[in-house]
Order: structure tokens, then C-alpha cells, then sequence
């Protein structure tokens, strides 16, 4: 079984800050980590591994820095790293990104493709699915849990608002994996000291099958107008009553917003 | 030397913080607290190749430096000093002398089964009346042809009774003073060895410190490590490499002490402030993270010299004997700092200030460390 696994760097908190005059987000200050849900998602390979021998290769879309989630992910035991680098991936928005990804996977051999449910900075949740589209593959979303049935089918429990749904698919297709969908194991001592000594194969966009109008800022039909930090919320009002009283003041409180309908 | 870590160093960093917060961190209270020690810890740091980081792959180790293994006592010691002195114990007292002093077959017979933590080891120098002054060992081996019979008893050994393999001193030849000690593999389980009391401590509650107690204990032949009188000499290289572990655990309780201390003084307001803004508190850790950081590039110094095979005994004794007294004075600091809730087990800086003790005394105390560094420039 051969997969591939998407990965994303990420600076390493849920708070984006944004430049308010330049609109980019600030990077500086903030270590970079590997998505959580894409951690989530290679520890799904990385148990297929252990138990059927399949052979992993990671792939993430990014600068050069990115490396470093590529030597993490040697270092917890895939077999191999892409990274695809190139100005001309540069601006890229969800469509661009995805395409970009695909490009690069149709010169690699798949069984099964993984990525994470959503980025915790760009945090749109659409990248997998696109590229699902691209390749034209079937896709399962939110996938909490997989199971192998050696015939070539996965039995994929995949979560939803209300619960979750049991799914059956046929290899090959896309999972996107969520991040509480196992715990992610410990690199070990020697996967780290061997990881720096493996190669990480550096892919720019002639290594890609993809038409380049398809790629970074051309290929990119979102135009971001403004980007900003939301502000605060006001201080609320505290009224410290009895339960009866209370209840009367949220009563009045609704009825002055119009959320419950004024008498 | 390059004072910055490398990529490598980075990555493992990475991993050994994120395992020692979510692995020992949960339970360090509660191990000191119960006096109990951490089996299951012990385990999950032999999965991931943390009990044999120094030793080469062709012995079933994980080929790593003396920096990485000093890095993963540090981290793991920030947050449970118990953790640290089990690893260091097991690596640099067991472990490093049957790699710098074993033939072949002692290699490839415990190195690979203590490398992977099935195996845990310990090291049995001191005696009830051989501490500082440790070439008065009085307990004696004797050549009985086929085995070794060992008499005589040690105290206050690490690891002692969870430990599987023991490295000890013993006189083979009375009359030949510090060259008549030999050093010997001992396996739990072998007849005539067992392992005495516990010793209640004021810190690092959770590591044991048990007596051994040898009575006509026959040890194969094939268990002399390295040549017959050399034992004091391989007790001495041995206790060199440990120190650079007892200081990387005093500088990780050192940092553990300043990163609780940060997080409390920008909490806890009096006067309406937070107690951070006073300048006192300031001035005092700005001087506590310079010295805690001059220890770390001693640490770093020592561990590089190992790494390189240039002499360091005197850099081992520097840096243990500096870091250990900055533990101590940082710790007792946190306290301070922390105010009366820092003497309480709420906090952990109190335990901190008790697990920072020992690291003056064992592996030579200070003053042994002193008598190294003198030692050196008075020859
Ligand atoms: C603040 C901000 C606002 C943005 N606004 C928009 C916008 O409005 N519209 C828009 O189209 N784009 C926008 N982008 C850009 C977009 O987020 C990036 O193009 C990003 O590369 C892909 O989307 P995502 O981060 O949402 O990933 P998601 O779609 O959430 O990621 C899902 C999964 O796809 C995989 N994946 C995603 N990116 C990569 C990669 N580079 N390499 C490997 N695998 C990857 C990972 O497995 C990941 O878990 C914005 C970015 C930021 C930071
Ligand atoms: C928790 C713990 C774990 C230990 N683990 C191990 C272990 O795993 N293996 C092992 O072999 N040992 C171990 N030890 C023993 C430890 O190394 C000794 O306790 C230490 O070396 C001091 O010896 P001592 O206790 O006999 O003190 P003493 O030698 O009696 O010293 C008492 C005091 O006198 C000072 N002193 C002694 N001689 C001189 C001198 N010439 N000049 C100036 N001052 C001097 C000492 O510095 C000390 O302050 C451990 C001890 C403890 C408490």
C-alpha cells in the first residue's frame, strides 16, 4: 500500500495576528509547527505502516523552512519527503495551493492520499477536497477512524455535527483526517538523528504536471481585500441577582436586541 | 565550539519538551509525593530510545551524542528532577562504563537490552564507610576458581532494586590500596545478592536509593569489567562522565525553577501590580538567568569535550559543581518568590528546592568537585 500525505507548516497558535498595514499575517516570534490535523492524519499512515507494511511518502507546499516538518516527519518514520518550493507557488490562495498538490501527485504512485481536515492558520478546510476533485477521486471528509479490509477497501468512520457516519470506500481516494482522530506517537531518539542524513527531494513547478497559469498568484481567483483582527467584544455587563431577578433582566436584554420578539 | 544547537538538537528538543510535558510532568507531585517509583515512565522512555541515547547503533543504541543525552536529562529534570537522575544513573553509571570498559561479549550481552530500557542499570561505589573517600572499599572479591565470591555491602545506590545490572566496586587485593579494586558486572537475581532498605528522602523521592547487601555472592567469571585492579580507575572515568549528567539534571531544575517563578511573579499582584514589576524581582532573576545560562554553556562545554574525546574531568567537575549550586540558589529563590504559597506542594517550586539538594552531593559533593578543579592547578 503506498500513501501520501499532506502535510502544512503553521506557525503554532490559534491566534493569527495581522499587520494592520500591510494586511500579511505576523510570522515573526511565532514557531512553526506541523498542522495538528495533518499530524492526526500521518499517525492514520503511520499505524497503516505498522501493521501492513505500507510505505509513506509526505509532501508539503511551502518555503524552504518547510523542511523542517519534513525531517519530523522522517524522524516518526516515513519513508519519503517532498518539498514543493518555487516563486511561482508564491500567493497562492485554496485553488492555486490544491492544484499545486495535485500536480505534484500525479507523478508520485498512490494507493490513498491523506491530508488534515483544515490549516489552523488558513483554516478554510477546502484544500483536500479540491484536490480530491482535481485527481478525481472519491473523497471522505472528517474522517475520525479507518479501518483496512484488505480487498482494497476502507471502512471509514467520519465525525458530523450530530455524531458520525460509518463509510465504506475503494482505494484510491482522499481522506481528510482530523487531529482527535488518534494520539500522534513520540519521534524517536534515532528516527531524529537519521532523519537529517535522508533526502528530501526539492520539487519546483517543472517537476509538476500542472499548467502554470494554474499555479501561485495567477492561478489564484481570490483577491483578499482586507485582512484584520477582529476586535474585542466590549466589556459584558455583570448583575449579581438572585435567580428570579436575573432571569427578568436577560427577558428585557433579548427583547431590546429584538432576539425574542418585544410583547 | 558552536554555542547554538543544531537542526538535529533542535528536532530532538522538540520531542524530549514535548514528552516531558506530557509524559512526566503530569506526575512528578505525585511520585515525590508517594515516594514511588515511575516504572511506567521508565518503559515509555525506553519505546522512543531515551535509555541508551550515547550508545553506538552496533549495540543496539541510538547513536547519539553526549549533547542530546545531556539535552534529555535537562528537559526531563525541568519538570521532574526523579525522571532525570533515573536516566543518568542508568546511562552514565551502567551503561557508559560497560561501553568505555567492557570486551566484546559484555557489550553485545547487556548493551543492547539496557540501550532499549528492558534492561535498568545502576552503580554501586560508595560504601557506609567509603564516600568521598571512596578507595576504602572494604567490600572484597575473592578468586574462587571458577567465579568471583563477593562479600561486603554498598549504600545509597540509584535505581537499586528496579535495576537489573549493577556495576560494582570491589577489593580483589587488600594490600594494593586503589589498585586493588575491580569493578564487576552484577545481574539481579544472582544468589547471595539482594537489595536492602529504602532510604525516605528530602528530594528526588521518587528515584530509589536502597543498601545492597552481598553474602558469598558467586559472580561468573566472564563478569570482571575491564582488567583486574582497574576498578578504581574505571569508578573515577565513570563518575567524570556522570557528572555532566547530575549537572544537565541541576540545570534543568534550575530552568524549571525560573520558568515557574516567571509565570508566578506575572500573576501574583500585591500592591496592585503584578509582583514581576517590582525591581527587586527584576534585578534578582536577570542575575539567576545569567548564571543559569553560564551553566548551560558549561554543561554544553563538558558534553561537547566528551563528544569530541578531549580530556574533561575538570570541565565535568566545573560544571557540576557550578550548575548544581546555581540549582540550589535558584530554587531557593523560587521559593522566595512564590512567597508562603511557594512553600506549600501546591506549587512545585518547593519540591524543586529539595530535589536541587542532592546534586551537591552525589557524584561527588561540591568539595570533591573543588579538590578536581584545585587539583589541576596546583599540579
Ligand atoms: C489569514 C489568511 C487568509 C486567507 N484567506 C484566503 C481566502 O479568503 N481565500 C482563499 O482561497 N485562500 C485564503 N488564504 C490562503 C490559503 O489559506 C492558503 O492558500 C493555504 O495554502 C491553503 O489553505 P488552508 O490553509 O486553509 O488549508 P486547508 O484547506 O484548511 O488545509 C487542509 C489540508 O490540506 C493540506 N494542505 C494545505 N496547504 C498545504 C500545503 N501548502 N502543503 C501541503 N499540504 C497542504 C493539509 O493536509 C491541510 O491539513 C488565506 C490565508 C491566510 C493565512
Ligand atoms: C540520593 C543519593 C543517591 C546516591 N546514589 C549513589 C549511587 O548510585 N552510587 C554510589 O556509589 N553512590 C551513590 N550515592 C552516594 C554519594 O555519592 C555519597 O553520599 C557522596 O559521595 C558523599 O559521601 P558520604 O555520604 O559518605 O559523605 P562524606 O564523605 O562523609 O562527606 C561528608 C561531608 O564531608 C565533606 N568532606 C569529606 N571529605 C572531605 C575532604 N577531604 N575535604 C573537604 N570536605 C570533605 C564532604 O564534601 C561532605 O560535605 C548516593 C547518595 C545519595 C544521597
Amino acid at each position: 500500500m503506498k500513501i501520501i500525505v499532506c502535510i502544512k507548516q503553521v506557525p503554532d497558535t490559534t491566534e493569527i495576528r495581522i499587520n494592520p498595514e500591510t494586511g500579511t499575517m505576523i510570522r515573526d516570534g511565532v514557531p512553526s509547527i506541523m498542522n495538528p490535523d495533518d499530524k492526526g492524519g500521518l499517525e492514520m499512515a503511520l499505524r497503516l505502516k505498522d501493521e501492513f507494511n505500507a510505505h509513506i511518502t509526505v509532501i508539503t507546499m511551502g518555503p524552504p523552512q518547510a523542511e523542517n516538518i519534513l525531517r519530523e516527519a522522517y524522524a516518526l518514520g516515513v519513508d519519503r519527503a517532498i518539498l514543493l518550493t518555487d516563486r511561482k507557488f508564491a500567493g497562492a490562495d485554496t485553488l492555486a495551493t490544491s492544484n499545486a498538490l495535485a500536480g505534484a501527485l500525479r507523478n508520485i504512485d498512490y494507493d490513498l492520499i491523506i491530508a488534515g481536515r483544515q490549516a489552523i492558520d488558513g483554516d478554510t478546510a477546502q484544500v483536500g477536497p479540491q484536490m480530491a476533485e482535481h485527481l478525481q477521486l472519491p473523497q471522505v471528509s472528517y474522517v475520525a477512524d479507518i479501518h483496512y479490509n484488505q480487498n482494497n477497501l476502507l471502512t471509514i468512520k467520519k465525525e458530523t455535527e450530530e455524531g458520525y457516519q460509518m463509510l465504506e470506500a475503494e482505494m484510491p481516494c482522499v481522506l481528510t483526517v482530523l487531529a482527535s482522530a488518534n494520539i500522534a506517537r513520540y519521534m524517536t531518539v534515532s528516527g531524529i538523528i537519521t532523519a537529517f542524513d535522508k533526502d528530501v527531494e526539492v520539487w519546483g513547478a517543472d517537476k509538476i504536471d500542472v499548467d502554470e497559469a494554474k499555479l501561485g498568484l495567477k492561478g489564484s481567483p481570490t483577491r483578499v481585500k482586507k485582512s484584520f483582527t477582529k476586535g474585542r467584544k466590549g466589556a459584558g455587563e455583570v448583575f449579581e441577582v438572585e435567580a428570579e431577578e436575573a432571569v427578568g433582566i436577560i427577558i428585557s436584554k433579548m427583547k431590546e436586541k429584538f432576539i425574542i420578539k418585544p410583547n | 565550539m558552536d554555542f547554538s544547537l543544531t537542526n538535529r538538537e533542535k528536532l530532538f528538543l522538540q520531542m524530549i519538551t514535548d514528552f516531558a510535558e506530557k509524559e512526566v510532568k503530569p506526575i512528578a507531585a505525585e511520585i515525590d509525593e508517594e515516594e514511588r517509583f515511575p516504572v511506567e515512565t521508565v518503559k515509555k522512555m525506553g519505546k522512543i530510545g531515551l535509555m541508551g541515547i550515547p550508545v553506538p547503533v552496533q549495540y543496539g543504541g541510538q547513536g547519539g551524542t553526549n549533547q542530546l543525552y545531556s539535552l534529555a536529562v535537562e528537559e526531563l529534570s525541568r519538570v521532574c528532577g526523579t525522571t532525570g537522575v533515573i536516566v543518568s544513573a542508568h546511562t552514565s553509571l551502567c551503561i557508559a562504563p560497560i561501553l568505555e570498559n567492557g570486551n566484546e561479549e559484555q557489550k553485545m550481552k547487556y548493551l543492547p537490552k539496557l540501550s532499549s530500557g528492558e534492561w535498568l542499570g545502576a552503580f554501586g561505589l560508595t560504601e557506609p564507610n567509603a564516600g568521598t573517600d571512596a578507595a576504602m572499599q572494604q567490600t572484597f572479591a575473592v578468586d574462587a576458581g571458577e567465579k568471583w565470591i563477593l562479600n561486603g555491602s554498598k549504600i545509597f545506590i540509584t535505581n537499586a532494586g528496579y535495576a537489573d545490572i549493577y556495576i560494582i566496586m570491589a577489593m580483589t587485593d587488600k594490600s594494593a590500596g586503589t589498585r586493588g579494586i575491580s569493578a564487576f558486572i552484577v545481574e539481579s537475581g544472582t544468589p547471595g545478592f539482594s537489595v536492602g532498605k529504602q532510604e525516605k528522602k528530602l528530594g528526588i523521592r521518587g528515584s530509589a536509593t536502597c543498601e545492597l547487601v552481598f553474602e558469598n555472592c558467586e559472580i561468573p567469571k566472564e563478569n570482571l569489567l575491564g582488567a583486574i585492579g582497574k576498578g578504581f580507575g574505571i569508578a573515577m572515568k565513570t563518575l567524570d562522565g556522570g557528572r555532566i549528567g547530575i549537572a544537565a539534571q541541576a540545570l534543568g531544575i534550575a530552568q524549571g525553577a525560573m520558568d515557574e517563578t516567571i509565570k508566578y511573579t506575572k500573576e501574583r499582584k500585591q500592591f496592585g501590580r503584578p509582583i514581576s514589576a517590582f525591581q527587586n524581582t527584576q534585578f534578582q532573576m536577570a542575575d539567576l538567568e545569567t548564571k543559569v545560562q553560564a551553566a548551560r554553556l558549561l554543561v554544553r562545554a563538558a558534553a561537547y569535550k566528551k563528544d569530541e574525546k578531549l580530556p574533561y574531568s575538570v570541565d565535568a567537575a566545573m560544571c557540576k559543581l557550578y550548575a548544581s549550586e546555581v540549582a540550589m540558589e535558584v530554587t531557593t529563590k523560587a521559593v522566595q518568590f512564590h512567597g508562603g504559597y511557594g512553600y506549600t506542594r501546591e506549587y512545585p517550586v518547593e519540591r524543586m528546592m529539595r530535589d536541587a539538594k542532592i546534586t551537591e552531593i552525589y557524584e561527588g559533593t561540591s568539595e570533591v568537585q573543588r579538590m578536581v578543579i584545585a587539583a589541576k592547578l596546583f599540579k
